[in-house]
């Protein structure tokens, strides 16, 4: 193959490529998200209604509402699991993501391996891992401490945040010019101080997005925990399926409040994430 | 110059063309003829309008108001036969000409195999032929991002010859280009029109048109403001405005 | 081939390590059927969820402003709720809805079973993911390109066909790849529907044969390779697809 020639007054192949969300470019604002919420959960609630016998004890929309403030206490038990991983698993990400980064070869083939690991497992076989292999009590210095199934899956989701988070340091460390290296370089910093002066400040507005649609996967796959026994809204709303007779009717409303829940939850920060994007492409 | 001197009835008909998009009103009242093997140049600042114009000679974009005749052809009727329209018409553009993850010589194959439907050796033997002509002869088996503007260009000439048009049309190839690989797409473009090819160029190219154009128009905010044989143009034109521009741009 | 058998029987008695998978047959059909089953949730899912995210682009371009707010709507839901509870709502929920028919003893036989309802949940997840990523890919050619064709003489669809598609592929297939991937993923989520996939046969074997360390590696190696062989069949048909001269 030929040499590329120079790039002076060539026509460019083809545009750049970027994920562009959906949302942001058709208006689907948070108004109107709401709205369609609404109309999704009214349309979940209707469906079984149609479906009722006469001898219907409550409706969907009763037992919703009845059982409403204990589902909302599990989902916000799921978003704490998913706050606490997520603080875990960024710190430890940052971490492995420098180690990612770093001169030392050892350092570098040992956090890749680690990270490619964590990142290329099922989440939820982590969980599984974690839950089981892990001792429901440890004795430090003679104290014994519990170690509760929750902790457990909140440590269970750290492992994959702490890989997406290497990879997100990584992939920003590596997008910072080569001749902001030389220039530090050139000023005799040392190379942690160029990566931590210099480097990584540049790096924190590029690793924001990413790293607010880790977190959005996350809110999203604490649910998986109530497979392995925690307590949280899932296990809730089998809970209350179960209370209120079992009835087949009222699957489709309760996991659709579910869905309600973290989707009004969700939305907003996958909005956040889509306008942060655009404003960080355009600086 | 030993070229086929055109003839007399007119190819390319414009008549009283007025396009708006929204509330803007790009095109206020176009209207010019193009005789069959005639190169007219359009000249003008940005925002007059020329590219719209253009791509409205070949029905890219449709008309609000007004007429164009192709070789008989009426452009503006909504039920035309675009393959027959696009059969007379070549048209160049400025960027983003070639198919990418195509070789040039599929580039220039593409269009007669699978809009025309003709045979897949004769094609070859012809899109070999049109590289050769357009002097990029052991370039067929180059991608796009492989080549240089002035030789994609000239790869986006080839392409357009290979439909056998009556009329080329070229928006400001060469704009996008540098210097030196301004000067080979011109070269290729000043052939075409020596064989008798009727073009129609917009360009900034001031020197090629004195040199090559029969006619040179001159728009300005959707009009044309005036236009005449080079010479005449360049040297002594009338309006303000047309006086205005070439002390700047020549 | 009686060597792995007696070798892994051997590593049991002498350290105690259980690697029952390997020496005894019941536990091995389980094993491989379970990865028989993750395969076909896997190969199934990724080619539906691929013509699901062709169809939405498409139709997320078109002129009908009815049939792109539903594309719309239904990529904003799909990808921002639970992948988990999206399984639960269409089998409990829906499946429980839909008419069904019976079985010679009255057992209600629903209309699609567990396997075919993880198939169609995962499929609309994904495939709400890849919509976003065909589009973007569809809009990353140029719009110059598209009318170089059209002045070829190329037909909206024909250009669509011979131009945009193949350009909007070979730009989006990294970000697809990686979503296809997650979707490998994803998969072990029907386990909690009961689809036998391998995290639910493992599961089994474990429980029944008290070997979870042994069985817990085998299940993480399992599927350090499956991904593994998914990334590199992605990375072949990326390089196959590359476009000379585009990523400079």
């Amino acid at each position: 193959m030929t040499p590329l020639p120079s790039t002076a007054g060539d026509l460019p192949v083809l545009l750049p490529f970027r994920v562009s969300r959906t949302r942001a470019r058709f208006t689907l604002g948070p108004v109107r998200a709401w709205l369609l919420g609404a109309w999704l959960a009214g349309l979940v609630l209707v469906m079984p209604a149609l479906a009722q016998g006469p001898d219907a004890v409550l409706s969907p929309l009763q037992v919703i509402l009845r059982w409403a403030p204990l589902l909302l206490t599990g989902f916000a038990f799921n978003v704490a699991i998913s706050l606490v991983a997520m603080l875990l698993g960024t710190g430890a990400g940052v971490g492995l993501g420098l180690a990612l980064v770093s001169e030392g070869p050892i350092l570098r083939r040992v956090a890749w391996g680690l990270t490619q690991f964590f990142r290329n497992v099922p989440w939820l076989v982590l969980l599984f891992f974690v839950m089981f292999l892990v001792p429901f009590q440890v004795t430090v210095f003679g104290l014994r401490v519990p170690l509760p199934d929750w902790i457990k899956a909140t440590v269970g989701f750290a492992l994959p945040v702490m890989a997406n988070v290497a990879e997100i340091v990584r992939g920003a460390v590596r997008s910072v010019p080569a001749t902001q290296w030389e220039a530090a370089e050139s000023l005799a910093f040392t190379r942690r101080q160029t990566l931590f002066r210099i480097i990584l400040p540049q790096c924190l507005k590029r690793m924001l997005p990413p790293w607010m649609n880790v977190y959005a996967l996350i809110a999203m796959a604490t649910v998986q925990a109530s497979i392995v026994g925690v307590t949280e809204m899932l296990t809730l709303t089998a809970q209350v399926h179960a209370a209120e007779g079992g009835r087949p009717e009222l699957f489709a409303p309760l996991y659709g409040f579910a869905l309600l829940c973290f989707f009004l939850y969700c939305y907003p920060i996958d909005r956040l994430t889509a306008r942060l994007e655009r404003r960080f492409e355009t600086a | 110059m030993s070229r086929v001197p055109p003839a007399d009835r007119p190819i390319v008909q414009v008549l009283d063309v007025h396009k708006a998009f929204g509330e803007a009103e790009v095109l206020k009242g176009i209207s010019f003829d193009v005789r069959r093997g005639e190169v007219v140049c359009i000249i003008g600042p940005s925002g007059s309008g020329k590219s719209t114009l253009i791509r409205c000679i070949n029905a890219l974009v449709p008309v609000t108001s007004g007429t164009i005749r192709v070789d008989g052809i009426e452009v503006v009727d909504p039920k035309i036969d675009k393959l027959a329209l696009r059969r007379k018409v070549g048209m160049v553009f400025q960027q983003y000409n070639l198919f990418p993850h195509k070789t040039a010589l599929e580039n220039v194959m593409m269009a007669p195999i699978h809009v025309l439907g003709q045979d897949k050796r004769e094609v070859e033997v012809r899109a070999r032929a049109l590289l050769a002509k357009v002097r990029l002869a052991g370039k067929e088996a180059a991608y796009p991002g492989e080549m240089s503007g002035g030789q994609q260009q000239r790869v986006a000439i080839a392409r357009s010859l290979a439909m056998r048009p009556e009329v080329m049309l070229f928006d400001e190839v060469t704009a996008a280009l540098d210097p030196e690989t301004v000067k080979e797409v011109l070269v290729t473009i000043r052939e075409l029109a020596e064989e008798g090819m009727t073009c129609l160029l917009v360009t900034h190219e001031m020197n090629f048109a004195r040199e090559v154009a029969d006619h040179v128009y001159f728009t300005d905010r959707g009009v044309i403001v005036e236009h005449g044989p080079p010479e005449t143009l360049f040297s002594s034109a009338v309006d303000p405005r047309t006086r205005r521009f070439l002390s700047q741009v020549l | 081939m009686d060597a792995v058998p007696n070798w892994f029987r051997g590593l049991y008695e002498t350290t105690g390590y259980n690697f029952t998978v390997f020496y005894d047959p019941y536990d091995w059909d389980r094993y491989v059927n379970g990865l028989k089953t993750t395969l076909l949730l896997a190969v199934t899912t990724i080619l539906a969820s691929i013509v699901i995210g062709a169809v939405g682009a498409l139709l997320q371009g078109g002129p009908s402003r009815f049939l792109r707010g539903l594309v719309n709507g239904f990529v904003v839901v799909f990808c921002n709720t639970p992948p988990l509870v999206q399984i639960f709502f269409f089998y409990f929920g829906l499946g429980t809805l839909l008419p069904a028919t019976q079985t010679a003893d009255g057992l209600r036989v629903p209309l699609l079973d567990n396997v075919q309802w993880a198939i169609v949940a995962l499929a609309l997840f994904a495939g709400a993911f890849n919509v976003e990523i065909f589009r973007s890919g569809i809009e990353a050619v140029p719009r110059t390109t598209v009318e170089a064709a059209e002045s070829l003489g190329y037909t909206r669809l024909k250009a669509y066909l011979y131009v945009v598609l193949p350009l909007a592929l070979r730009v989006c297939l990294p970000a697809l790849n990686n979503n296809l991937i997650n979707l490998l993923k994803t998969t072990t989520l029907a386990y909690a529907i009961a689809v036998p996939e391998t995290l639910y046969a493992v599961k089994q074997i474990w429980s029944e044969s008290q070997n979870v360390l042994e069985m817990m590696i085998v299940l993480l190696a399992t599927y350090a390779v499956l991904v593994g062989v998914l990334v590199w069949l992605m990375h072949r048909w990326e390089r196959a697809l590359r476009i000379p001269g585009y990523s400079r």
